[in-house]
Formats: C-alpha cells, structure tokens, sequence
C-alpha cells in the first residue's frame, strides 16, 4: 500500500527569488534574543507525567514560570 | 498517558495552532483479549497503514463525524503474552485508544489501549530537549537564585522550533511591519521560499535572521510565486510577531 510521506519525512529545498541584506538594528536571531523576551516567545519541551491532565501540567507551568499564559500543543489525555 | 507535550509561553501560546494539525508518534502497549500468533498480528496491522476511517468518542470536543486518518508507519516491535508493543506515526487526531480497539475487532478476539507514551507532536521529540517538570521546577529556581540565563536557555526553546515542519517563506524587512498589522503578503516581499508549497497551505512566514513573522495560506504553488512580480501570495492567518520590531517602510524608503 502507497504511504504517504510523514510530514517529518518531507525533504524541502530552499529557493533564493531575490537576496538582501537585513538590517542589524532590528529584531534578533532567535539564538540571540534577550532573555525576557525570549521566555516571553518560549516553548517548553514537556516530557508530561501519568496522572494530571494537560490542562493541570499547563497550569503547574505558569506557577513554577510565574507566568501569566501558557499553551499545550495537543491534549494528552486518558 | 506520559510523554512530549510542548508547552508555549506567554506570547509563544499564538504558534501553538501550528502544533494542533502536527502529526504525532506513539509507543503503545495494546492488550489482546486472546492469545494471537504474531504473523496474524502482522496481517491485521498491514489493513491499517495508511488510511484508516475514525470517529471521535463521546468525551472528545469535537463532532462526532466518522472522519478518515492517515496512519504513517504501524509498527510491531514485541509481543509477550497478549501485550503487544507497537510505535505508530499518524495524523493529528487520531485516537490510539479507537485504533487499539478496531485492530481487536479486526483480529477478532478484542483489545484494548494498555499504556500509551508520545515519542513526537510535530517537530518535538524525545531528546536532550524534553524537560521533566521535576527538572522545570529545578532549573527554574536556579535561575531565582544565581540569575544565570544559561540555565532557562536549556530548557525554553524559541517559539520558532514549533514551525520547524512548516514550508517556510523568507521575506524583505520593509514587508515585515505590515505583515505584523496583519496585511497579506505581496509578491515583492518574497526573498526566498521552500518548495512543495501548493495554494492553501499553512507557510510559515519568517525574517531575514529566522524570526517567525506569522503563520499564512499560501494563495499560490511556490513555482507560481517565485514567478509573481506582484499580486499577492500569501493571506496573514495569524500575526508572531508584535508591531514595531521592524521599522514601516515608507513608500520610496526602506
């Protein structure tokens, strides 16, 4: 049976239309941001333990962080 | 159910919608209800790669539509008894609990989900990366206590690595800003792109030094926008970053 390519198996190239050089005074390389904001645009890795919900681990997250808001990228639940 | 759950911060959580439609892996331990020979396991496990028909169960929130799933790799890796250990890649959505017990209905004896573990949601895997929350807890206070930043950089990635699966467009800083007030991206603005981009997928939309921008639907097959002088290519579907980062550029200005 044809299987389709997992999104992770898809080999992409990258394609130059046109070159330009950017500007250093602006923004930064994501490597590079400041730490306030790079924990302000930050995601967490989660290896979840059995037992509390996603919702619940999220939730012990922005206590532990002290943060404000925090998102879970897909329910894994029982 | 245990394993790779990412979790966006703060402003982070607006790129977590590119993780919802992401394809997921699982180890899964799956009780037979009879003892069954392996080459028969086999067989039945064959039926199920590639597409597969679902539909949701009661205390899911979503409709409850019979729905059809791709199921990308099936795999059996040990049997003992009537354990079975199998890993599966499949689309977002799928119930391995249903699988479980539809791989039972096809071999005849039943089954049922035993354990289930995530190996993968997108490009979130099980490595050097994954953080118990024991160790959150930990690294976190070290940071209070000695203010070293090193510390959260081993654990907090940038909000980026959630789009690392998605086609990607690199565009000039003069089309930044607009994009961040949520205007469509225009053919002019386009450095460079990924190709395997075709009208209606999801792009990421990224700056010159690798910055997410914003998530877009591409209005056009990558070959059709590296060949566009003008017109749009893509529709803004969800603004990363905040205004303001990058100047406006002003008409005859950059």
């Amino acid at each position: 049976m044809q299987t389709e390519k997992a999104p992770w198996e898809i080999q992409r190239k990258l394609v130059v239309k046109a070159e330009e050089e950017t500007n250093q005074r602006y923004g930064h390389r994501p490597e590079e941001r400041p730490i306030r904001e790079h924990v302000k645009f930050g995601v967490i890795n989660l290896d979840k333990p059995a037992g509390p919900s996603s919702h619940e681990v999220t939730a012990w997250i922005k206590r532990i962080m002290k943060i404000g808001r925090a998102g879970h990228g897909g329910t894994l639940e029982a | 159910m245990t394993g790779v759950l990412p979790i966006a911060l703060e402003e982070a959580t607006k790129a977590v919608q590119a993780l919802l439609h992401s394809g997921k892996e699982y180890m899964c331990v799956m009780g037979l209800h009879a003892e069954t020979p392996e080459d028969r396991i086999e067989t039945v496990l064959e039926e199920f790669r590639g597409t597969i028909y679902q539909r949701p169960p009661v205390r899911a929130s979503v409709s409850r539509r019979l729905r059809t799933r791709r199921i990308y790799h099936l795999d059996l890796l040990e049997t003992d008894g009537r354990n079975i250990l199998f890993r599966v890649g499949c689309e977002a959505g799928t119930y391995i609990r249903k699988l479980c017990y539809d791989l039972g209905e096809a071999l005849g004896c039943g089954a049922h989900m035993r354990e289930l573990r995530r190996t993968r949601a997108g490009p979130f895997v099980e490595n050097d990366e994954l953080t118990t929350l024991h160790e959150v807890s930990h690294l976190h206070g070290l940071w209070e206590e000695n203010q070293d930043e090193s510390v959260l950089r081993k654990f907090i990635l940038p909000m980026e690595k959630a789009l690392e699966l998605l086609p990607k467009v690199y565009i000039r800083d003069s089309a930044v800003d607009a994009i961040c007030h949520g205007a469509h991206l225009a053919a002019p603005g386009v450095l460079s792109l990924e190709t395997e981009i075709k009208p209606n997928d999801v792009v990421a939309v990224f700056t010159q030094k690798g910055e997410a921008v914003a998530l877009a639907k591409a209005l056009a097959s990558a070959e059709q926008i590296l060949r566009m002088e003008h017109g749009f290519v893509a529709r803004s579907q969800r603004v990363l970053m905040p205004r303001g980062v990058y100047p406006k550029a002003w008409r005859g200005n950059v």
